[in-house]
């Protein structure tokens, strides 16, 4: 790992630390409420706080996440660049095309 | 039976290169016996074909370093009673290298990795400029002082983790000797060794796992040197310093 992903990887964790608690007290108060399906959607959809919030979670996570699977993949498999490169970005795009996709799905359907 | 001796011991070598298998020795037990004992009477007496490295026996060259009974450790220092494990010894050669013949290993990619990650110290001055003096309580001078014993065993290198799964990596006694020099005010090579060390398979690559500083008989931590280096690569990366 270069330092240029070190960073990467250092700083999206910084930035997913309170993201996660921020999400981890959502979840909880809002099964702690009773919350239902249309309760939440009611909340969420055209909020520019909760698009952020989660728009910014999900780039964070996939670009975190990509760099993991990198190293794993050098590491596990012996793979070098650029293979490793290319599969580790397949996944991280993978990866924010799926948060995007929910994001979309509670903020804007 | 003379008191200093004490029942034979079980001895299994490894024998062959990368492909071969342990060898069954029995060899008699001594008080105040080192593992390094065993093999060279093992090598003098039972099997004069059997092939390791040894120099100065006292701890200083750092050439006897094997695997002993799955660890790796300095035999001229390691004594049998402390390292016997029901009775039986089995030594091999030192992990994460690859076999030459018996207890002997190719150390070249372990130097050559020192080289890579700029270990050698790079003047500053010629030998017209007067020494610089340097306090042995400047921080840069202490945190150099806390790595600098490092004899090269590459007891660190054949206990780590990442080496292992990572052949690009620097490793432990590479990366710690870069962090001594970084913190030597007279060198002049720093631009080029924290470069080094900040490229793929330098100091962010380690996990640190710790195995380094768990096994090192010098009783350095590398890992802590590792943790250094990151840092000053992060922060003069983040000062557009170093290149990705």
């Amino acid at each position: 790992m270069s330092v240029k992903l070190y960073i990467w990887q250092r700083g999206t964790a910084a930035l997913m630390v309170p993201l996660v608690a921020i999400h981890l007290a959502v979840m909880f108060y809002a099964t702690r409420q009773g919350l239902s399906a249309a309760d939440i959607l009611g909340r969420t959809r055209g909020s520019l706080v909760w698009v952020s919030f989660y728009g910014a979670f999900v780039i964070a996570a996939a670009i975190h996440a990509a760099i993991g699977v990198r190293t794993i993949l050098v590491e596990w498999l012996s793979l070098r660049d650029p293979t490793v490169r290319i599969l580790s970005s397949i996944f991280g795009v993978v990866l924010l095309a799926l948060g995007a996709r929910a994001v979309f799905a509670v903020v804007f359907a | 039976m003379p008191d200093h001796e004490q029942p034979a011991l079980s001895v299994s070598i490894w024998r062959g290169g990368q492909v071969g298998g342990f060898e069954e020795f029995s060899v008699p037990g001594r008080s105040n016996q080192t593992v390094l004992d065993v093999v060279t009477y093992v090598q003098r007496n039972l099997d004069p074909t059997l092939s390791y490295r040894f120099a100065c026996r006292v701890g200083m060259c750092g050439s006897c370093a094997m695997t002993v009974n799955g660890r790796p450790r300095w035999t001229c220092r390691t004594h049998v009673s402390k390292v016997l494990h029901q009775g039986k010894l089995e030594i091999a050669p030192l992990s994460n290298l690859r076999v030459i013949k018996d207890l002997a290993t190719d150390m070249l990619p372990f130097f050559n990795k020192w080289q890579n990650a700029k270990g050698a110290f790079e003047p500053s001055k010629t030998r017209q400029d007067p020494i610089e003096p340097i306090r042995p309580d400047e921080p840069r001078r202490v945190a150099a002082d806390a790595g600098i014993e490092c004899i090269n065993c590459g007891v660190c290198y054949a206990a780590c983790d990442t080496v292992r799964w990572n052949e690009d990596y620097l490793g432990p006694a590479a990366l710690n000797r870069a962090w001594t020099l970084a913190n030597d005010q007279r060198d002049a090579g720093q631009a080029s060794r924290l470069q080094a060390i900040a490229s793929g398979g330098g100091c962010h690559a380690c996990h640190s796992h710790q195995s380094c500083q768990e096994f090192c008989p010098q009783t350095l931590n590398p890992t802590a040197s590792i943790a250094s280096l990151k840092r000053l690569a992060a922060k003069a990366y983040l000062r557009g310093e170093l290149e990705s």
